[in-house]
């Protein structure tokens, strides 16, 4: 690397007026095929919600394609005042041999001087899940943090920042 | 290295006690390094369809201009390698030049304009090169510590070609009396730090209109990994 990056700062308290749009959480149509919800909580280390929290993904489609084929494969939803977030997408296809399905992740928030980046893996693929080049390196005890759990209408995975069962974030 | 600055790539930590809101919310455990799957190499391309025909110019989003110094702020998009990164989305947001956001959250006393909203949106061009017309945003208290206040600061948002150079930072003007006492800029080590700072600019200032400052933004992360992409647009 030759030139310095450019650090990192906080997205601070007041930015609900200036990214989320209404689209945002909305990476496929309602009637797209396999669409669900993808919901969960952000907490904090007193397991209190985060209320501006800005949460956002990025995934492959269906058939693993990152991009290309009209796929947006990016959502956008800022935390409710309980905490709560929701993104409608597809579960994502395969992107690499030896991978299970998953989606980065990354949270912004006051308080985070840099995001924290994670992944969501999928409880209904537990054999790709356990040969996953990246899960595998998660100290197993911590795996079930990574792991979205099914829900009515989709999946469930909450954020838990700092504490008891906090989720493993990565070093990207 | 000290162990309050994480590594060499000049990022702050996450856990910043001078940064009261930091308490509760940086993780306690390490982070988890793993290996890059096209998942991180790759990331979304947000193209026309995120940015209005006005959007680059926050003094023309209104019936009439807002209040303030105005200014033009522009600068390039750089990779690691100091590669340009064109066609790519930069979103801003920042205070007034009282100091004010129009968000309910913001209880600063100070008055809110009309004619100014404080968000922007452009892609750069296909050097890299972005540029935005706006108004000197003011300074405001925020509590952290007896008698604080934030310098005055316009909040950038970047993509980059991949999930791996995602970035948020803030833009800082140079000269700025309050940045001895913000545990948010010297969050970020000295000899870095001064990188989030602009440069007042006389080359692009347009006379009798407007001061002008520069801002490079260099993106870090690992390479990024072309992909076929259609770049997506959508309406609203």
């Amino acid at each position: 690397m030759n030139v310095h990056a450019t650090p990192s700062q906080t997205v601070g308290p007041f930015f609900s007026h200036a990214l989320p749009w209404p689209g945002g959480p909305l990476v496929v149509g309602e009637d797209a095929p396999g669409a669900v919800w993808l919901r969960g909580t952000v907490t904090d280390g007193a397991a209190e919600p985060v209320p501006d929290a800005l949460v956002e993904t990025w995934q492959a489609d269906a058939g693993g394609r990152l991009s290309g084929s009209g796929f947006r494969g990016f959502g956008r939803c800022p935390t409710a005042v309980d905490g709560t977030w929701a993104i409608r997408t597809v579960k994502p296809g395969t992107v690499g041999a030896d991978e299970a399905p998953h989606i980065a992740v990354s949270v912004f928030a006051r308080g985070l001087l840099n995001r924290v980046v994670t992944r969501i893996y999928f409880a209904d693929e537990p054999e790709r899940n356990a040969a996953d080049p990246a899960l595998v390196r998660v100290d197993p005890q911590r795996r079930a943090t990574l792991v979205a759990e099914p829900a009515p209408d989709g999946y469930r995975f909450d954020i838990r920042l700092q504490g008891e069962g906090e989720t493993v974030f990565f070093d990207v | 290295m000290s162990e309050l600055y994480p590594d060499e790539s000049a990022q702050p930590p996450l856990a910043w006690p001078a940064y009261r809101s930091t308490r509760l919310r940086a993780p306690s455990r390490p982070l988890t390094v793993m290996p890059h799957s096209r998942t991180e190499l790759t990331g979304p391309v947000l193209g026309d369809g995120r940015v209005g025909e006005l959007d680059h110019d926050l003094t023309r989003q209104h019936a009439g201009e807002p209040l303030g110094e105005r200014i033009v702020v522009h600068g390039r998009l750089l990779d690691g390698d100091g590669r340009p990164v064109p066609h790519s989305l930069v979103e801003v947001w920042q205070a007034n030049s009282a100091g004010r956001y129009p968000h309910d959250g913001d209880q600063h006393p100070a008055p809110h304009d009309p004619n100014f909203t404080g968000v922007g949106r452009c892609l750069t061009d296909a050097d890299g090169h972005y540029r935005f017309v706006t108004v000197k945003p003011g300074a405001y208290p925020w509590r952290n510590h007896d008698n604080a206040w934030r310098p005055a600061h316009i909040h950038f948002s970047l993509f980059g070609r991949a999930f791996t150079q995602r970035l948020i930072t803030q833009m800082y003007f140079p000269g700025d009396p309050l940045f001895y006492q913000d545990p948010i800029y010297n969050s970020v080590p000295e000899g870095a730090r001064e990188r989030m700072v602009s440069a007042f600019d006389l080359s692009e200032t347009v006379p009798e209109w407007a001061l002008a400052y520069r801002f490079d933004l260099v993106l870090g992360g690992a390479g990024a990994v072309f992909e076929d992409t259609s770049v997506f647009e959508e309406d609203e």
